[in-house]
């Protein structure tokens, strides 16, 4: 179904549907792991992406083969192959400030503002400053073109709703200034689906769900922003031969296992079979509660995730999205 | 289902004596490791012991709340009934709540307390402001503790790095409350100083047109309101990192066995050595079971000869199966070797992962069986 990954216009319509991608997920669901995945995905699609992380995420670099990640994009090495591009930064609230008060002719101010200390009293006071600084800073880049598409690695789940309603509380707080038009600007992207949409992400178990159909809501509702289709990050594969019986199963191969040997292995397929079966009831669940489609991603069992196990998860990921182009066409 | 005991946790005792003497245990740990969870397992095994314990969660699991037989869990104790010896209520933490109550307690008067209580400024501060609501966690904390109604306090923290903010809360309101924006404001305005407000005022200005005047004036009216309250939120905020540093305050580092879980338990047992704090105990969530030993490769080359061998493609799965739990038990292992060392004398408890999440009060004295001997 997938083809050749250079004739792939379905996946390519996916991918530029809005400028900017936000990537979130409560902690430990691979969110960033997701994100990565999704990045070289589009760049294989053909696109020039740029993946952005904030402050205090780790392993992004690591993951992606490249140095560390600073503010000044950073060129992500792929395959051969890929006919786009892939560079990555991260956008820290305070290079944001800087960046945008020298933008803006006040650079002064913002050497004012953080030698007296007035930068730490108005960004405690005004609740999502910070947050503002770096939506802001996205808000540029998305409208300058710096890439065709931007992915953003956002805060865990409870924080990103707070990230994105962070121009929403500005531009009530602040009715005038720079700060105020800022907000305003954030949040015409945000509400734009052809500019901004979010992807959320997250395993396919019951907390975990729960909190995504909390989030999912509450992101519509409160931010008015558009929603893509949900991640869903460690799908244990099922194991056919697990439907047989242990005992066929031994005597189809020719095998005589022992006493323990067949306990200890009838014990592990059972592990595998209930873990199976309860994450497809979650995901069952997952379709009554949201109405979003959804883009699945088998579980590693390998440790340390590594580049190479990161190209699969991208084309993975590009299978299910022609997967999912398929549903939405008949 | 079979599981093999864990190995490498410490004698059960450890854990039981931690829960008959601590008067606070405060359970951190980064999203999504079952933390909510934990604190709930041990204020259940503590009432089970006979103590009468508040358990104040931050995350508002409506399947906690169920779990615990609660319609919802309020911002004020709610007792839950069950057959332990001891008592267990819950509450869920409400910071804008508790910052009002704070508020009206050290104002002089009732009118200083409605002039901040509308304050726009204070508005914000108090209910979204990124360290308000671990400020006030542990504001809550000191109220339960100092409170003859319980005898064990168990906080769920918020995701890790916003729970370091926790330790640092009440110190950084304190200094917010001292700041020199704040001083400035309120000093009487002559002589040098009221050359510093001259020089104050002209930056204010300036920054007035970045972020909008209106904030500025209601920054400056609500320093202006405080004037005299904060001596009594700074003495709190020294009773709170005091009964931090206490004996009778335990740290409870919860982690999942997950690579990025335990570089983030890490991260945070750094930091609280860093603050003089020891981990009294960490709790390993949702470990997997290694069927035997967590050695992935025998099975690896079974599964590899058996689908090359005719009939081998269904035992080839089970074999499969088996490396895959085990390849997770052997890297869960090595993920927590480094955390084990560098928590020291800790007491450790591995729990092992359940296919389903836990619901009921069932549920949680069951995994509260595995942190202690009973």
């Amino acid at each position: 179904m997938a083809g050749l990954r250079g004739e792939n216009v379905d996946s390519t319509q996916f991918f530029t549907a809005s400028r900017l991608i936000i990537v979130a997920g409560k902690g430990g669901v691979g969110k960033t792991t997701a994100g990565a995945a999704l990045a070289i995905a589009a760049a294989r699609s053909g696109l020039s992406v740029l993946l952005v992380e904030l402050e205090g995420t780790t392993g992004l670099s690591r993951l992606l083969g490249c140095e560390p990640l600073g503010y000044d994009p950073v060129e992500v090495p792929l395959d051969a192959e890929t006919t786009g591009s892939l560079t990555a930064r991260m956008i820290t609230p305070d290079q944001a400030l800087l960046d945008y008060l020298a933008d803006h002719g006040l650079k002064r101010v913002g050497r004012a503002m953080v030698s007296s200390g007035i930068l730490e009293i108005v960004s405690t006071a005004t609740p999502g400053i910070r947050d503002l600084l770096v939506l802001g800073k996205i808000r540029q880049l998305e409208t300058e073109r710096a890439a065709d598409l931007i992915i953003l690695d956002a805060p865990a789940a409870g924080h990103a709703i707070t990230f994105l309603r962070s121009p929403t509380g500005i531009a009530e707080a602040a009715t005038s200034g720079a700060l105020h038009t800022q907000a305003t600007e954030a949040l015409a992207m945000l509400g734009d689906p052809s500019r901004a949409r979010v992807m959320l992400v997250t395993l396919p178990e019951e907390t975990p769900i729960n909190e995504l159909v909390d989030t999912a809501y509450s992101l519509e509702e409160d931010v008015g922003v558009m929603l893509g289709p949900v991640v869903v990050n460690g799908t244990w594969p099922p194991l056919p031969g697990l439907d047989v019986e242990l005992e066929r199963a031994a005597s189809e191969a020719g095998v005589t296992l022992s006493d323990d040997e067949a306990d200890s292995l009838r014990a592990a397929g059972a592990y595998r079979a209930e873990r199976t079966a309860m994450q497809q009831s979650q995901l069952e669940r997952l379709g009554d509660e949201l109405p979003l489609a959804t883009l699945n991603l088998d579980f590693v069992f390998t440790n340390e995730l590594e580049t190479a196990d990161l190209s699969r998860l991208a084309d993975r990921l590009l299978d299910e999205i022609d997967a999912l182009d398929a549903v939405l066409s008949d | 289902m079979p599981t093999t005991p864990p190995e490498e946790t410490t004698d059960p005792a450890d854990m039981t004596r931690l829960i008959d003497t601590a008067e606070v245990i405060i359970c951190c740990g980064s999203g999504g490791v079952g933390k909510t969870t934990t604190a709930a397992v041990i204020g259940l095994a503590a009432a089970g012991r006979g103590r009468r314990v508040a358990v104040v969660t931050i995350d508002p699991a409506r399947r906690l709340a169920d779990a615990l037989g609660l319609a919802e869990i309020g911002s004020e104790p709610a007792r839950i009934d069950g057959t332990w010896p001891g008592e267990l209520s819950a509450l869920m933490l409400d910071a804008k709540s508790t910052f009002d109550s704070l508020v009206r307690r050290y104002a002089a008067n009732e009118a200083q307390a409605a002039g901040i209580l509308a304050n726009p400024f204070y508005r914000n501060i108090s209910g979204t402001l990124s360290g308000t609501q671990e400020y006030m966690a542990s504001e809550k904390l000191y109220e339960l503790h100092r409170s003859d109604d319980f005898d064990l306090v168990v906080v769920d923290t918020p995701p890790t790095r916003n729970a370091l903010d926790f330790l640092e809360a009440p110190e950084r309101l304190s200094k917010f409350l001292n700041h020199k924006l704040y001083r400035a404001v309120t000093a009487p305005s002559r002589g040098v100083l009221k050359v510093v407000n001259a020089a104050t005022g002209a930056v204010l200005r300036q920054v007035g047109k970045v972020v909008g005047s209106e904030v500025i004036g209601d920054a400056l009216a609500f320093f202006s309101a405080f004037e005299g309250m904060e001596e009594g939120f700074r003495q709190r905020a020294t009773a709170v990192a005091e009964l931090f540093a206490d004996p009778a305050t335990a740290f409870v580092l919860v982690t999942a066995p997950r690579e990025d879980s335990v570089a983030e338990a890490r991260f945070f047992a750094g930091r609280l050595s860093d603050d003089g704090i020891e981990v009294r105990a960490l709790i390993v969530n949702r470990m997997h079971p290694p069927f035997g030993e967590p050695d992935p490769t025998a099975d690896d080359r079974a599964a590899d000869r058996l689908s090359d061998a005719p009939g081998g493609e269904a035992l080839a799965d089970y074999h499969r199966a088996r490396a895959d739990l085990r390849r997770l038990a052997r890297d869960e292992r090595s993920n927590l070797s480094e955390l084990t060392a560098q928590v020291g004398s800790a007491a450790i408890v591995h729990v092992p992962s359940l296919a389903t999440d836990v619901h009921d009060l069932e549920g949680l004295t069951r995994v509260g069986r595995s942190l202690l001997v009973n």
